[in-house]
């Protein structure tokens, strides 16, 4: 047996640490569950005992994925606690939204890391990615193929600017991810000089507040459903934010002349574009991409990749070429669209 | 090239067609010669040659990335081009370009270098470039831009640009070529309109609708008048300074494939007609036109056997003077002293058919059924129209005989593309006869279709065929043989590639008949008599 296989396993579809009887990112209520962030597709509800960091503890509870009865264990990065049994948790920070974690476990000598979803690309809302070598590294693959290079968000930030520049008399209705998506976006924004208010979907207020609570600064921004329905001009030339569902639903009709933009990583792929009917697509996204992912995967001289979930076949053909020994863990629940 | 990059890109993401019309003149407005008019040349896909071409770009990839890797990125994205585009790994040693050469550069580039130059050229634009950039030149130089805008539109752009109507444009446009300086110079006001009087070339063709019941109280043998409807090829027939081509409908030259006739042509002038073969004073089926379609260059002895032949619609020009704004009355009155002096083997005049009522013209419609499908209806046309390019509205009419009408089997079954690629609604079928090799009776296959039916009755279809699935091909699901379809259809020819030696012209479903027993469906024989064997 390789290492990390005598103590770490899939069972029933989840991921789960033996001697400390504990799962990372369940899909199903468990007793003890650490998670390493907020998305949907990691973070659920029913669990007994939660081990996170505290800002993703604090968006479990915003999304009401803890209550009353959970037992939650808040830790800072770095800060070192033991599950019992000789196992060791502690959290380095993953880069991919606020309070997002690697899960760094050790026991009789050897270290596990996973890494849930991460980023390499700088995002001024969440601390950077650190490289913690170990001798198995678990990893996603959400845009695991040779065409998924993202562009520097500024890049894409400034198509936005120059389409608001060129069609003054359009609204931009920027379809993101309430948490993390449309936090980056916004503040990219403000940092590339954009300075009217912002104007979001009411689904977007309360992880914007909780950020705004972790000290991030948006600047002014109002809610759509604040402003009455009459004055449709009133966005004229701005930016509103809303999920990406709602950018060719009802709600964006109560706009003037609506220019629906999707910001997302899949928006590489110009057909997916097409097919959300975004007459904007702007590359943004909060995971790594291959050249990332390879990368990160050799920083960490890790001996074993494990990868969970996305375009799983080509990062293990990839890193096999490259002598590492790579697999696939069968993990239910982790759905690429959902993907936030 | 980045401003080319950019307009592709808007244009690609934009849905609505006015607004890309907006963008299409804004960019056409501010970008220079000769850039702006390669660019229109790009869109409206009348570039006529490749920068480079598409097997090099895959070429060029696999040197570069692992096959495997390239396989899932190409099955992922959908398409090569993108697929190059965004996962085109820089060269280790990239030669660096300070700027992107303009448009106009890179296609004068590509154009004088050798097949090395090209190949060096094209990896130094691919390390330089964006994505979009790389998207927009690979799609550039191997002609392959899809952007969801219609030559139509294209030109209705221009007209818009020069507030004059599009049938202008559409004069103009074939007898243009990229990058378009005369035109621009004219749309800018800084010149007149381009002459393209001594241009040998392609004039949009005149079209009818389809007559409607309605129409018939408008018709009267004084206003309209009637001619046959022939199964050929429509052509466009056009003589300048000695020198002849002969168009198919849709602008493509087909000369080449013509030369007997097009030797026949010393006149100045554009005709408007029919192409058939005919010999000995006859006129041959669409099964001898056959022997001489898709030939590129048909031997002697095979123009000798069924020699080229026109029969005249319509004259558009003679000796220089445009006659389309004339009265469709004087034309054919030219029309008549012009092809008198012609060589009547290669032309002759289509004969005016007489009417007073519909039910004339219904008697001649019913004539057209018994040629074997060698006239295909009747045209009734009014004689006060000038030639109109296009389709306009109460001008010519055409009536098609009643399509033949056969019940066959269907025998195979295939799933359809886009919206109905979860149901099989492409399906094959056959006629009873003897098997050419064992000469067993058995069902032998006349043809395809994939319309004629309801959504609801191609539902229905899918489930038969689930529910009745014999061996699988591929693709291919065969089925039992029990259903019978009415099919409909044109025309009929002989055909070497069909194992029952027939192939149907527009086969369509007309009706299911869920009723029939297979057996009792039709034979080849029948076919045989339709086509004239
Ligand atoms: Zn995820
Ligand atoms: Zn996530």
């Amino acid at each position: 047996m390789s290492a990390g296989e005598t103590w770490m396993a899939v069972r029933d579809g989840l991921l789960y640490c033996i001697p400390a009887n504990c799962y990372i990112d369940p899909h199903e209520p468990v007793g003890r569950a650490i998670i390493t962030h907020g998305h949907a597709d990691h973070a659920r509800s029913g669990h007994g005992e939660v081990f996170a960091t505290s800002e993703t503890i604090a968006i479990m509870r915003t999304r009401y994925y803890t209550n009353d009865n959970t037992q939650e264990t808040a830790l800072n990065y770095g800060e070192r606690f033991d599950l019992g049994n000789g196992v060791t948790l502690w959290f380095a920070s993953a880069g991919h939204i606020l309070g997002s974690a690697q899960a760094v476990l050790e026991f009789q000598g050897e270290r596990v890391v996973a890494a849930g979803d991460f980023k390499r690309h700088p995002d001024p809302t969440c601390a950077p990615f650190e490289v913690v070598p170990c001798d198995v590294f678990i990893t996603e693959a959400t845009f695991a193929l040779p065409v998924f290079q993202h562009p520097p968000l500024e890049r894409e930030v400034d198509k936005l600017m120059r389409s608001m520049a060129t069609l003054p008399d359009r609204t931009h209705i920027v379809g993101v991810y309430a948490l993390g998506k449309c936090q980056r976006v916004m503040k990219t924004l403000r940092l590339a000089g954009y300075k009217p208010p912002f104007y979001i979907h009411g689904a977007l207020k309360r992880l914007t507040e909780l950020y705004e609570s972790y000290g991030q600064d948006f600047g002014e921004w109002e809610l759509v459903s604040d402003i009455p329905r009459s004055k449709k001009d009133y966005f004229t030339g701005k930016v509103v934010l809303c999920p990406p569902a709602q950018i060719n639903d009802r709600w964006s009709r109560r706009f003037a002349n609506p220019l629906p933009t999707v910001a997302s990583g899949w928006m590489q792929i110009r057909a997916r574009a097409r097919q959300k009917r975004a007459e904007m697509a702007l590359v943004v996204s909060d995971h790594a991409d291959w050249g990332d992912l390879l990368r990160t995967c050799e920083e960490t001289k890790a001996k074993n990749i494990w990868i969970t979930h996305g375009r799983v076949e080509a990062l293990e053909y990839a890193l096999k070429q490259r002598g590492i020994n790579a697999k696939s863990l069968d993990l239910i629940g982790m759905e690429e669209e959902v993907g936030e | 090239m980045k401003d080319f990059s950019r307009l592709l890109d808007d244009l690609y993401f934009t849905n609505s067609n006015l607004a890309k019309e907006t963008i299409l003149s804004n960019y056409l407005r501010e970008t220079p010669d000769p850039d702006r008019g390669w660019a229109l040349a790009a869109i409206a896909g009348t570039l006529s040659f490749d920068l480079f071409k598409r097997s090099l770009t895959k070429k060029l990839m696999m040197e570069r990335m692992d096959p495997y890797l390239f396989d899932l990125s190409r099955h992922y994205v959908g398409e090569l081009s993108e697929t190059v585009a965004l996962a085109w790994p820089q060269s280790k040693d990239a030669v660096r370009l300070n700027r992107l050469p303009d448009l106009h550069e890179v296609i004068q580039e590509f154009q004088q270098r050798s097949k090395t130059g090209i190949r060096e050229y094209l990896i130094i634009l691919l390390d330089n470039m964006t994505p979009a950039e790389r998207w927009a030149l690979l799609k550039l130089g191997t002609r392959g831009l899809r952007i969801g805008m219609s030559a139509r539109t294209v030109k209705r752009t221009l007209a818009n640009m020069k507030d004059v109507d599009i049938a202008v444009i559409e004069e103009l446009w074939h007898g243009l070529e990229p990058p378009y300086l005369d035109l621009f110079e004219w749309i800018d006001g800084k010149a007149e309109m381009p002459d393209i009087s001594q241009v040998l070339t392609y004039s949009p063709v005149m079209l009818a609708h389809p007559i409607e019941d309605k129409d018939f109280a408008r018709i009267t043998a004084d206003t309209h008048q009637a001619e046959w409807k022939w199964d050929g090829i429509r052509v466009q027939v056009a003589g300048l300074n000695g020198e002849a081509k002969i168009f198919s409908r849709t602008g493509d030259d087909i000369s080449h494939s013509f030369s007997d006739l097009k030797d026949a042509v010393d006149f100045e002038a554009i005709l408007d007609g029919e192409l058939l073969v005919r010999t000995n004073d006859k006129i041959g089926s669409f099964n001898d036109l056959q022997q001489r379609l898709g030939r590129k260059k048909p031997t002697k002895k095979l123009m000798d056997e069924y020699p080229a032949h026109v029969i005249a619609y319509d004259i558009l020009s003679l000796n220089g003077e445009n006659l389309r704004k004339f009265p469709l009355s004087e034309r054919r009155k030219i029309l008549k002293f012009f092809i008198e002096k012609q060589d009547s083997t290669r032309f002759s005049l289509s004969k005016l058919l007489d009417f007073e009522t519909q039910e004339d013209l219904a008697k001649l419609r019913e004539a057209a059924a018994g040629t074997k499908g060698l006239i295909e209806g009747v045209m009734i046309k009014q004689k006060s129209s000038p030639y109109i390019s296009g389709r306009p509205k109460h001008r010519w009419y055409k009536w098609k005989r009643e399509p033949f009408l056969l019940d066959a089997v269907l025998m195979y079954a295939q799933r359809g593309t886009g919206k109905r690629s979860s149901y099989y609604s492409d399906y094959t079928f056959g006629l009873w006869g003897p098997d050419p090799k064992t000469s067993e009776d058995s069902l032998l296959p006349i043809g395809k279709a994939y319309f004629g039916f309801t959504d609801e009755e191609l539902k229905d279809l899918d489930k038969w065929v689930r529910n009745h699935k014999l061996a699988r091909f591929g693709p291919v699901q065969e089925v039992e043989k029990e259903l019978v379809f009415e099919v409909a259809f044109d025309s009929a020819q002989i055909s070497k590639r069909h194992k029952s030696g027939f192939a149907l012209r527009f086969p369509r479903i007309s009706r299911i008949r869920w009723d029939k027993p297979a057996h009792e469906a039709d034979r080849i024989d029948a076919l045989a008599r339709i086509v004239g064997t």
